[in-house]
């Protein structure tokens, strides 16, 4: 296919640029790309859910995987995926839930490529580890070493740079999954309604333990006594024993289907009354206490699905996400950030609060053990930028940080606070990519390579 | 940023409300380098990470491709260029002196053409930005009391919109703001005209267009339809007009 000139933004629609799009269908033609950059450099890009400017290159090249889109090998015996890296989630689960396997990390949407997936580490609400853990081997197109298969293992150094490493260690080309056994493609869930915070976060601390799956959904705009209240929705997969019998010939259907599509060119609809209206409907419709009642995979997993393009009900100027983790015995933070929030009257449509056990072992991945609280917030409200800087400021202190992935604003001098491992990371990163061809927008505006701000 | 004209009261209040709210690295580009140290350190002190000088000439034509190539070079990528340079003249004198009408016609209007050719080229090879013309309410309906600087603001103005429409899909955003009379030292002496506004409003209203990722931004609001009126006024009652 020939190369395309795009404007293109992340999930959060703000600051589009224009990038000459490639959209190469073989490992031979990526290698070419990497091989002849253009002067600005390239990056990768999949499904574009990357709520920033992560999965961008202005005036340079984006090389877009999506059409590296084929299951390599598929070992059902011993649940090992092998799949070119523009395969997204939702084909594969189409693919792996009627044999009975799944990827053990799904995130909160199903379109995400499994390149992405890995260039981000990212998480979901399972709480014990991240999407890279679960990858046996990768292939990775870098100008510096070529096509490359690395293990977590053998080539930690690269493996760990690779993973969560925002693309710009190269080009994943394709990944082996290690995926988790399921019964069925339900799950049993319990959900409960929380009074406030503390309320919430106790009921998360002592019984998390008892599911594999935990997230709050936080009423933004509920204060005083009634900060954090929260509807907490936790589950487990659900067993052929779990399920009627009369459900069990089709427990393992997975074919969700997309109703509808959010208009484009409509006006932001989100606004302090809207979101209030929203959040207490969200509230009082979810029952006081509801156990062991069944859902599929994509209304527990993956809500927002359901409406492509829902990003648009933020109207044209967009929405930021900010999302950040706070080990525990950080409780004080979380509080902090949603009070400021209510203060400042920023509408919140969905706050989402959940607990990582465990850490990330790439070195700029985002999980830490701890909270992690994710916000929607339009992009263009007033005060958002002095608001969200101060939030940095306490998160980095907390000996915490912000998810890169959702970010589209953060300042570059916060950033080795919040990774320690920054320095290590560009050591590695110059070996696989000596003349900084990898470059994105998020590189350009944080300096994340150390190659100079701007570059 | 880069600010071309950057000693100017509205370009001054402008970089001030930015840097408040994004600790920018700004570019001062202007005539007279010595002039610029105290904006640059009240800069430094509202919060930007860095300022630097440069000189610029509006009027030295032939300077202008080279003045681009250093700063793009020097600097890197620029996300935000505010055109700011500009001249009052003397209405009176423009009437009578082609030196002096000619004056204001280069500086605003040949000088902002001659300056955004290459600006823009730059900014098409980065494949993002923002371009914003300080034009004024002057160039909307020319009147007779300042004709010569209101057409060079109408000039500069219909060039901007052109603008605009040709890097549609390029990644580079253009906004034109039109504020109405705002007490500078440009404008000082002059009596103050009906919905007046200082230069804090304007560049409160520019940060907002930018955050809202406006096309045409008036200061104030109003203006857009006092004018929209003035504008399709019959000529007889408009020359009436105490305007």
């Amino acid at each position: 296919m020939e190369p395309e000139q795009q404007l293109l933004s992340g999930w959060g629609r703000t600051a589009a640029t224009r990038a000459t799009v490639h959209a190469p269908d073989a490992l031979a033609f990526v290698a070419d790309r990497v091989d002849t950059p253009s002067p600005r450099g390239l990056i990768a890009r999949g499904l574009g859910r990357s709520y920033g400017d992560a999965a961008q290159n202005a005036g340079g090249d984006v090389v877009l995987c999506t059409e590296l889109d084929r299951v390599v090998e598929l070992d059902v015996g011993k649940g090992l995926a092998t799949v070119e890296a523009g395969v997204g989630l939702d084909a594969l689960l189409r693919v792996l839930l009627p044999l009975g396997w799944m990827p053990a990390v799904v995130p909160g949407t199903s379109y995400v490529t499994v390149g992405g997936a890995i260039a981000s580490d990212i998480h979901g609400k399972f709480r014990h580890g991240s999407f890279a853990d679960y990858v046996d081997r990768l292939q990775l197109v870098s100008p510096g070493a070529g096509v490359q298969t690395l293990e977590p293992g053998a080539h930690a150094d690269a493996f760990w740079a690779t993973a969560g490493g925002m693309g710009l260690t190269g080009v994943i080309t394709q990944a082996t999954l290690r995926l988790q056994p399921v019964d069925t493609a339900q799950l049993v869930c319990d959900t409960e309604r929380t009074a406030d915070l503390d309320d919430c976060m106790a009921r998360m601390r002592d019984g998390d333990h008892r599911y594999q799956y935990s997230v709050a959904w936080i009423d933004c705009l509920a204060g005083g006594g009634h900060l954090g209240r929260a509807v907490l929705s936790r589950g487990n997969h659900a067993t052929f024993a779990d399920l009627p019998p009369g459900a069990r010939a089709t427990a393992r259907e997975y074919a969700p289907r997309t109703r509808l599509t959010f208009p484009a060119g409509v006006p932001s609809l989100i606004n302090p009354l809207s979101v209030r209206v929203f959040n207490e409907l969200w509230y009082r419709k979810a029952p006081r206490l509801r156990a062991g009642h069944v859902e599929g995979i994509k209304q527990f997993f993956f809500p927002l699905d359901g409406v492509r393009a829902w990003n648009r009900v933020y109207g044209p100027a967009g929405l930021v996400q900010y999302q950040f983790v706070v080990p525990y015995g950080q409780e004080a933070v979380v509080r902090y950030v949603l009070e400021r929030l209510r203060a400042a009257r920023a509408p919140s449509f969905l706050a989402v609060l959940k607990r990582f056990e465990h850490d990330s072992r790439a070195l700029l991945g985002f999980p830490r053990s701890g909270w992690t609280l994710a916000v929607d917030v339009p992009a263009a409200r007033r005060g958002l930028a002095p608001l969200l800087d101060d939030f940095d400021g306490r998160v980095a202190e907390a000996g915490g940080r912000v998810y890169l992935t959702k970010d589209a604003r953060l300042r570059p001098e916060v950033l080795e606070t919040m990774y320690p491992e920054l320095a290590r990371w560009r050591e590695i990163r110059a070996h696989l990519d000596p003349r900084h061809v990898l470059r994105s927008d998020m590189d350009r505006r944080l300096d994340l390579t150390g190659r100079g701000r701007g570059q | 940023m880069l600010v071309l004209g950057g000693t100017s009261d509205l370009a001054r209040a402008t970089c001030r409300a930015i840097v408040r709210e994004r600790h920018a690295r700004v570019v001062l580009a202007v005539r007279d380098p010595a002039g610029a140290a105290a904006i640059a350190e009240e800069l430094r002190a509202a919060g930007a990470s860095a300022v630097e000088i440069v000189t610029f000439d509006a009027i030295d034509f032939d300077s202008h491709d080279a003045f681009v190539e250093t700063t793009f070079d020097r600097f890197g990528d620029i996300d935000l260029v505010l055109v700011a340079f500009g001249v009052l003249g003397d209405q009176t004198a423009a009437e009578h002196s082609s030196a002096a009408a000619r004056e204001i016609a280069e500086t605003n209007y040949t000088g902002v053409v001659s300056v955004s050719v290459p600006l823009v080229e730059r900014l098409r090879e980065q494949g993002h930005g923002t371009v914003v013309l300080l034009s004024s309410v002057a160039g909307e309906r020319v009147r007779r009391a300042n004709f010569v600087y209101g057409s060079s603001k109408a000039g500069a103005d219909g060039y901007y919109q052109g603008l605009a429409a040709a890097l549609a899909g390029s990644g580079i955003h253009v906004m034109i703001v039109r504020p109405g009379f705002v007490a500078t030292k440009m404008t000082k002496g002059l009596p103050a005209a009906p919905l007046a506004a200082e230069p804090d409003d304007v560049a409160g209203a520019i940060v907002r267009g930018l955050r809202r990722g406006q096309e045409i931004v008036w200061v104030p609001s109003t203006l857009r339809y006092v004018m929209s009126a003035l504008r399709h006024m019959p000529r007889a009652v408009f020359r009436r007009l105490p305007v």
